[in-house]
């Protein structure tokens, strides 16, 4: 009886793992982005290597892309110039090795893990890798998905190959249902709180139960995607008739005969009922809260409507609400905000931007209150103006951008400024994360936007049945 | 890449849990191409001031870390991001090993590829660490053996390939070259 993990796995051993050496595994889908390669693609060319499967392989450019219209497609100079050397250098590397690249205008550029899904090139039973640790955002379509450094980049590019030992596997059970107001990003966010920052190391996390099952393929990559913050390898959700339904409609998924074979092969992929896994946790869904985090790491997470905790012995602790400016057994609701941003890889997909925007429809967001919104792809972006979202959010007094990774790693020139408390619906609220000195307060789309009309930390469930 | 069989230092302390990715090298010096010249920039935010002056109080920056070639940390440290520009910081610093009770599993992969050493030890054996800045250990990565002053010594895991590569400076993507006629026939008979 095996698991989803070890039947993807299993169908994936070039050479089986033995007591000497790590497994070699065939990657099915490589993506590309300008920060994580340029070294990578070096190491071929000083080796006189080629890319073995280009047709394997996907480049898009997101971290480091400016995001103002005027920098993408107005032509005005990229003001951060190691930035522009950056994205000129996967260009050059791209069209050197002849890997298919999303360039800056391309209409079809995103955030490397939102264009994979979007274009149907992620699908169950892939093994998907990406020199950027939310790889694990692919998991929730059934893939096999894991970030790598850039000496593996090499590796891949070269040989379509990883070693790679056998991870343990972690089962997370979510029974109930996910109540209004409550998103996918509490959901994750909880569970990192319960497990840890270190909980899921050397696991692959398998996300199972009814709070599960009823999710949308968007709120199922915004909990994959977290993965990673709890420390795991990668996350896991069996397809379904919900991930079939995503699937079938994407530009470059298997269509015709093509179809039917694939998805025969689809639905030998679920776990067999009774495989073990190495653990297991449960939550209840219906228990769940807004969630937002209050310290440095994404296990230092609370309710909104909670304390932060106390923790009189903890000198770390401490260190890290000294960063913060905030005070333990204090309420977090009300916390002064300054920037509010939506967007990247966790929650810059239509459906956050719809959350969003049912928000704030009608509203204006508070005085000295600074708000960006950044669509995950430029086909979210479209099809959010089609909707008119983008009017929403500029009569609300956000900034509308093109995307791009933005303000959630702030190597763009997208900056929370120093001292500044931003709600983000990103991922990491380490140190200088945002911007030197910046404070991070992760959230949901519904919690961002309500704390942006009221310009302090806000449960959006005040503001859902006003 | 060298061969290692033994480190010989004394011991560097950052006496901090979850150190992450993003303390280890900001992501605004992420921007290079290549991978050299990192260690100016590694811990930037904790080891300089606004206008570029080291921080007296910071670990790194005081006389007895100078030439220390062994970085002490808390649990769970490099977590976060998968950036090799992480072990490429520290290595370019001058470290050579980093000792913990816990080391994140993507900054542990990078690490062994850069040859930096992940040494994992017990809670007792790290206390004892953390509390004796500078003390001078040995690493012996042939017995995959910490030795600490006094004669005491532990041993540490290791992964037996990233060890075997390690100890004869053996290059994994060779290896994995090696292995292309095995690659081709996975692919035929997958196709």
């Amino acid at each position: 009886m095996r698991t989803l993990f070890q039947k993807i796995w299993e169908r994936h051993e070039v050479v089986p793992e033995t007591a000497d050496a790590p497994a070699v595994l065939y990657i099915d889908l490589h993506l590309a982005h300008e920060v994580t390669s340029p070294q990578a693609f070096s190491m071929l060319r000083e080796q006189g290597l080629k890319v073995r499967r280009p047709d394997l392989t996907l480049a898009t450019m997101d971290h480091s892309t400016p995001t103002r219209t005027e920098q993408v497609f107005g032509g005005a100079p990229i003001t951060v110039e190691s930035a522009a050397a950056q994205i000129a250098k996967l260009e050059t590397n791209c069209a050197e090795f002849g890997v298919e690249l999303l360039a800056l205008r391309n209409a079809e550029r995103g955030i490397v893990h939102i264009i994979g899904p979007e274009l149907g090139v992620t699908q169950p039973g892939k093994t998907v890798v990406c020199g950027d640790s939310h790889t694990s955002t692919h998991g929730a379509f059934g893939a096999l998905a894991f970030g790598i450094g850039t000496t593996e980049v090499a590796h891949v590019l070269a040989t379509q190959c990883l070693l790679q030992r056998k991870p343990k596997t972690f089962a997370i059970n979510v029974g109930g249902h996910l109540r209004a107001g409550v998103s996918a990003k509490d959901l994750i966010l909880a569970i990192i709180g319960k497990i840890g920052v270190a909980g899921g190391t050397g696991c692959v996390l398998e996300y199972r139960g009814s709070a599960i099952e009823a999710l949308s393929m968007d709120e199922r990559m915004t909990v994959c995607n977290m993965s990673i913050e709890a420390g795991a390898r990668a996350g896991l959700i069996a397809p379904d008739e919900t991930t079939y339904r995503y699937l079938a409609d994407r530009p470059r998924a298997p269509k015709g005969a093509a179809w039917e074979r694939a998805l025969a092969a689809w639905q030998s992929l679920p776990g067999d009922p009774g495989a073990r896994f190495d653990r297991e946790v449960s939550l209840d869904g219906t228990e769940i809260e807004p969630m937002i985090t209050y310290g440095t790491h994404p296990g230092m997470v609370m309710p909104v409507s909670g304390s932060i905790p106390v923790r009189p012995d903890d000198a770390v602790f401490a260190k890290a609400l000294a960063y913060m400016g905030l005070e333990a057994g204090t309420p977090i609701r009300d916390q002064a905000v300054n920037v509010v941003f939506i967007g990247s890889c966790t929650n810059g997909r239509l459906s956050d931007l719809q959350a969003a925007a049912s928000l704030l429809r009608g509203h204006h967001i508070a005085r000295g209150v600074r708000m960006l919104v950044v669509p995950g792809s430029q086909p979210i972006k479209r099809a959010a103006e089609a909707e008119g979202l983008d009017r929403i959010f500029i009569d609300a007094g956000a900034e509308w951008r093109e995307s791009g990774c933005s303000m959630c790693i702030g190597m763009n020139g997208d900056n929370v400024g120093k001292g500044e408390y931003s709600v983000s619906t990103s991922n990491r609220n380490f140190e200088g994360r945002q911007g030197q000195g910046a404070r991070t307060l992760l959230a949901s789309p519904l919690t961002a936007a309500a704390s942006a009309i009221r310009g302090r930390v806000t449960d959006p469930r005040e503001l859902l049945h006003s | 890449m060298q061969p290692i069989r033994h480190i010989r230092s004394r011991t560097a302390v950052l006496p901090y849990t979850n150190i992450d990715t993003d303390q280890i090298i900001p992501a605004r010096f992420l921007r290079t191409t290549t991978r050299e010249g990192l260690g100016k920039q590694l811990f930037a935010d904790w080891r300089y001031n606004a206008d570029g002056s080291p921080k007296a109080e910071f670990p790194l920056n005081k006389p007895q870390a100078a030439g220390c070639q062994v970085l002490v940390a808390g649990r769970n440290f490099g977590c976060g991001s998968s950036r090799e520009h992480a072990p490429w910081a520290l290595l370019d610093f001058g470290f050579r090993a980093v000792i913990s009770t816990e080391i994140a599993d993507i900054f542990c992969n990078n690490a062994l590829k850069n040859g930096l050493l992940p040494v994992i030890v017990d809670e007792p054996t790290l206390a004892w660490l953390l509390e004796h800045p500078g003390a001078a250990v040995e690493i012996d990565l042939e017995h995959n053996e910490l030795k600490l002053p006094d004669g005491v010594s532990v041993k540490f895991p290791l992964e037996g390939f990233s060890r075997y590569c390690l100890l004869n400076g053996v290059d994994e993507l060779g290896y994995l070259l090696s292995r292309s006629e095995l690659i081709s026939a996975f692919e035929q008979q997958h196709r």
